[in-house]
């Protein structure tokens, strides 16, 4: 695993050039060109905005303006969006870049690793923008905001130990593809985020308390709901025990890549 | 740095012919086959225990037919899949030119793409910058370069690929066929840039279908038949067996075909015509030696054999014959009343020979044809396209026929022949 690492470090200057290229290309020929990176997350906090601010205006204890709920909203979604993206790419990826691997002696754990960074660039650039929301809708921020990394570590790990896993057995097992289409969108409904985990159906049922719970994503997502909008992180033992499970994923996750690397020349 | 030992090498390719009946992941773990499926029970061998050693400095050559192993052979030198059985050993840095341009995105420039390229095949982005200029200019890029790639043609996509390629300045060189896309002009650099490759003392493996350069440039040629070598050795040597090989395998098609149609009783009006009252059967090409033999160096003797059966007495008959190339132009033709024999009478079997002291003729497929008729034309057999033989040469000269030459200077031109 060490020796891997190591490995790693040596390719860092080619995970950056791949990451660049994943960027560079993603807006090339647009107009708006780089700058689509914060107008994307721009536009969604505006309509979010005036669904949720001026129609629906959801009412939750912890939300004393209903307006606040977009921005509690886009909290979750921004770190979701990262992760879901992630996943559902690295489902992708061998396949996408099977010349790298059939023609070319490529380091293969480059491409799970490039879909992932390339999705936190993504993030954070929408970090700004979610800052701004808050200063526009007058929600103050604390100084909480700076253990943020912290919470990026967390996920990172944790969704890369994932997408070694599922860009590993998606070579195998195609159909993997379609059920994580699925199984995506179900995940997003068990995760707090267009809900707090205070809600009380939650609170009120033991079953849904301890689903949630054991959902790596749910203290992940609650973490950023806490260090922007609560200004706090009273989970953090939680959030610890997250990067431990992460950590496992993680370890797993790369001996499983790492032991079907082979059969990759000859599937993808 | 630069020395390779293959030993005993094995490439199985699993089949997994289990896998496709149970190709869900649900149905894999319900039956807890996940990793056995992974397995395999059935096994194609591309390779059966392949062992050679190139020393430092020099070129080899692998030559074969499609799917011999030759590319399973490179694609495990170059460490892109690996043996199952045997071990490969290599001295230092290795660069493939299997596939020129890996990872270019389309919608990127040029120059961006150099990066990327370069960064799969291992350059620092220092090298890459310091060598941004050469890699644009043996290109010829130096006007498209900020051009997205999407808007090149294939021959711009190989040259910027290959001038990448060629920049990572390795100890050990493996070319596969790349050279057989680019454009004319530009084939020729590649070779140059290949040999001066060679003189810097690079070890070189090259595999190609173009012999004309597998002589020029091996210093061995490594002959892989059914995943085995079959033939190694002096270049020349493998390469003319090889051509032999290749052209009986052809005969054998054609005269396989030839009997079909006979058997059919419609041999091809269009390729064999005539009233047959004199017949031509059983053609033959031979060498200088009278071994039957259907590619010929340029400057090698041969002879042609026919049998003619004349099935009443014929007084007035001509023999000819005509070359002509793949394109269907008349190389040269020629027959017995044009060089002024005059036919008296035939009756029966008998045999009938040209020798020819060399065909002079360029490189390529050929066909003969061959006729008996009568002075005005009557046709008795004629056999058009229905015989193909190869001429191979050293020389890369164009045209129809070689004419024999020599080159005479002046002294104050300076100009040396490369050995």
């Amino acid at each position: 695993m060490l020796e891997s690492i190591k490995e790693l470090y040596k390719y860092r200057q080619l995970l950056f050039v791949m990451v660049s290229r994943e960027l560079k290309a993603k807006y090339r020929g647009t107009v708006l060109g780089f700058f689509w990176s914060f107008m994307n997350p721009i536009l969604l906090v505006t309509v979010y905005s005036i669904v949720f601010g001026l129609i629906f205006q959801p009412k939750y204890a912890e939300m004393e303006k209903s307006i606040y709920y977009s921005v509690f909203f886009f909290t979750g979604i921004l770190p979701w969006t990262w992760f879901s993206s992630s996943v559902l790419e690295s489902a992708n990826v061998l396949i996408a870049h099977g010349s790298l691997i059939k023609k070319i002696n490529f380091p293969v754990e480059i491409l799970p690793m490039m879909v992932v960074i390339t999705n936190m660039v993504h993030f954070i650039l929408g970090v700004p923008v979610l800052i701004l929301a808050f200063l526009i809708l007058g929600k103050s921020l604390s100084l909480w905001v700076f253990f943020l990394p912290f919470a990026m570590l967390v996920q990172f790990v944790f969704t890369m130990g994932l997408g070694f896993f599922i860009s590993a057995l998606t070579v195998h097992f195609r159909d993997i593809k379609d059920i994580l289409v699925n199984l995506i969108t179900l995940w997003f409904f068990v995760t707090p985020i267009i809900y707090p985990f205070s809600f009380e159906p939650i609170q009120n049922s033991k079953f849904l308390k301890l689903f949630l719970s054991l959902n790596p994503m749910t203290h992940i997502v609650e973490a950023y709901q806490y260090l922007f909008f609560y200004g706090s992180l009273p989970h953090y033992k939680k959030l610890i025990v997250t990067l431990i499970v992460g950590l496992i994923l993680f370890y797993f996750g790369y001996k499983l890549f790492d032991k079907l690397r082979d059969t990759f020349v000859e599937e993808v | 740095m630069g020395a390779i030992i293959v030993k005993d090498l094995h490439k199985f390719y699993k089949k997994f012919a289990n896998k496709h009946k149970f190709l869900t992941l649900k149905s894999a773990f319900l039956s807890k086959t996940l990793f056995s499926d992974l397995q395999s029970d059935e096994v194609f061998a591309a390779l059966k225990g392949v062992s050679f050693d190139v020393k430092k400095g020099k070129t080899v050559s692998i030559i074969g037919e499609n799917g011999s192993g030759k590319s399973t052979l490179l694609k495990i030198l170059a460490g892109i899949s690996k043996p199952s059985k045997g071990e490969v050993v290599t001295e230092g840095r290795i660069s493939a030119l299997i596939e020129l341009g890996a990872g270019f995105h389309p919608e990127i420039s040029g120059r961006e793409n150099i990066f990327i390229n370069g960064s799969i095949l291992g350059l620092s982005k220092k090298r890459i910058e310091e060598k941004l200029e050469d890699i644009i200019k043996f290109a010829e890029l130096e006007d498209f370069i900020d051009n997205p790639v999407k808007t090149y043609s294939s021959g711009m996509y190989m040259r910027l690929g290959f001038s990448i390629a060629i920049n990572v300045d390795p100890d050990i060189l493996l070319i596969d066929e790349v050279l057989a896309v680019g454009d004319a002009s530009f084939v020729p650099k590649c070779l140059d840039k290949i040999n001066e490759f060679k003189r810097k003392g690079k070890t070189i493996i090259f595999v190609s279908h173009d012999l004309g350069t597998v002589e020029r440039i091996s210093d061995k040629v490594i002959w892989i038949k059914d995943g085995k070598i079959f033939k190694q050795g002096y270049p020349k040597r493998i390469t003319d067996a090889y051509l032999e090989y290749i052209g009986k395998k052809d005969e054998e098609k054609a005269s396989a075909d030839h009997q079909n149609k006979e058997a059919e009783g419609s041999l091809d009006k269009e390729k064999r015509w005539g009233s047959r009252d004199v017949e031509i059967t059983n053609v033959k090409m031979r060498d200088g030696k009278g071994n039957e033999k259907y590619v010929f160096s340029y400057d090698e003797p041969l002879s042609i054999e026919f049998d003619v059966n004349a099935k009443k007495r014929e007084k007035d008959f001509v023999f000819g014959l005509s070359i002509l190339n793949y394109e269907g132009v008349n190389c040269y033709g020629s027959n017995t009343h044009i060089e002024n024999f005059k036919s008296n009478e035939m009756s029966g079997k008998g045999k009938v020979r040209i020798n020819i002291p060399a065909l002079n003729l360029v490189n390529g497929t050929y066909f003969l044809n061959l006729a008996v008729h009568k002075r005005d034309g009557f046709p008795f057999d004629y056999h058009h396209f229905l015989y193909t033989f190869k001429v191979v040469s050293i020389h890369r000269d164009i045209g129809i026929a070689r004419v024999s030459h020599e080159w005479d200077f002046s002294e104050n031109i300076k100009i040396k022949h490369k050995k």
